[in-house]
């Protein structure tokens, strides 16, 4: 299937369109580099356009800009609390960028670079280390305490703190997993039954219908990935800032 | 100064202020909500994604120390045990933290 010019899955693979060899390093420009940009571009986009005109009553790109900001920015204080408005840049950023990646991804031609495991666990893996440190500068050594159930014997500890450490440890990857699974799932479902669409003639409105319903529904499930990276980024902070 | 200043209308509101602050502060941090399909599928990735930590840390644990193959058995186990937690803490309001203080619901009932 992987080899066939049409399958579900030839949308998933990485093109490269300019040939930039850097001692050894590869730095082509690929279909991948070119939606992220794409995504990047948007993002700048809605942002710097819609803070332009500064009118008391908002117009459309305006409110976008508005809402979206309003809403990482409610989710962060409910989350972290007040000490979180610092890393608001990181996690608003993080959002629109996964965001955006998503609904681009929805164009039709287009490529979704979100369904790649490669860059969403580079994202994870920057969230990950990042709280790790943010944990260590908060509170040194003691940041080891967060593996140590409370109220537990110390004969339970030798068991439960491995648990702790690979419960840990499996956040990146959950995060990481979970958006390039949806995604990829996705997009070649919606691949698959559009191939039915011509294969069954007359009857064939029927896979036309799932899809358009499908199509919906993954949009939503742009946004909701997009929400459930930023909001699991911002618990993970709150714990490296609050150890609970 | 004194008694006049206290009862002016601009103090007032100053009180007002730092009342609002402390409260807005108190009620944040709240556990996130569950939506159906995106609980739904954070349940299943969670499990597997511990279970895959698991057994990627015992096997490389064999690998090191030459044991194989009962790091990975032992790390597979773990794994597993580590993921029904994951979710046992994402379903009751604690999201996959290490550790169980967190969660100002449960906090003044029950204790884990």
């Amino acid at each position: 299937m992987a080899g066939d010019a049409h399958g579900p899955l030839e949308q998933f693979r990485i093109k490269e369109l300019v040939d930039i060899p850097v001692a050894g390093i590869d730095l082509d420009i690929t279909n991948s580099t070119v939606w992220m940009a794409v995504a990047a571009a948007g993002v700048i986009a809605v942002m710097v356009g819609g803070t332009r005109r500064r009118a008391l009553v908002p117009g459309r790109l305006q409110s976008i800009a508005e809402l979206s900001y309003e809403f990482i920015a409610g989710m962060v204080r409910d989350t972290v609390g007040d000490e979180g408005r610092r890393y608001f840049p990181l996690i608003f950023t993080l959002f629109m960028f996964i965001l955006f990646g998503n609904l681009a991804g929805m164009i039709p031609y287009s490529f979704t670079f979100t369904s790649h495991i490669a860059v969403t666990f580079a994202m994870a893996a920057v969230v990950f280390i990042g709280v790790t440190v943010l944990g260590f500068v908060k509170h040194g050594m003691h940041f080891f305490s967060f593996f140590v159930p409370p109220g537990v014997s110390v004969l339970m500890w030798p068991l439960l703190i491995p648990i702790e450490i690979i419960s840990y440890l499996s956040r990146p990857i959950s995060l990481s997993v979970r958006l390039f699974a949806n995604m990829l799932a996705g997009h070649t479902l919606l691949k698959v039954f559009a191939g039915f669409v011509p294969a069954l003639g007359v009857a064939g409105i029927l896979p036309l219908a799932f899809v358009s319903a499908l199509t919906g529904l993954e949009i939503v499930i742009a946004f909701l990935q997009a929400y459930v990276f930023a909001i699991l980024t911002c618990l993970y902070i709150n714990d490296a800032l609050h150890l609970h | 100064m004194g008694k006049d200043d206290r009862d002016s209308p601009l103090h007032d509101f100053s009180d007002r202020l730092a009342d609002a602050r402390r409260r807005r502060e108190k009620a944040a941090p709240k556990a996130a909500p569950k939506e159906g399909l995106g609980a739904a599928m954070r349940i299943g990735v969670e499990l597997v994604a511990a279970l895959g930590v698991g057994a990627a840390v015992g096997w490389g644990l064999d690998r090191w120390l030459d044991t194989a193959p009962w790091l990975m058995v032992v790390f597979f186990v773990l794994g597993a045990a580590a993921g029904v937690m994951n979710v046992y803490r994402y379903m009751s309001g604690m999201d996959a933290a290490p550790g169980w203080r967190r969660d100002g619901r449960r906090q003044d009932g029950e204790e884990g």
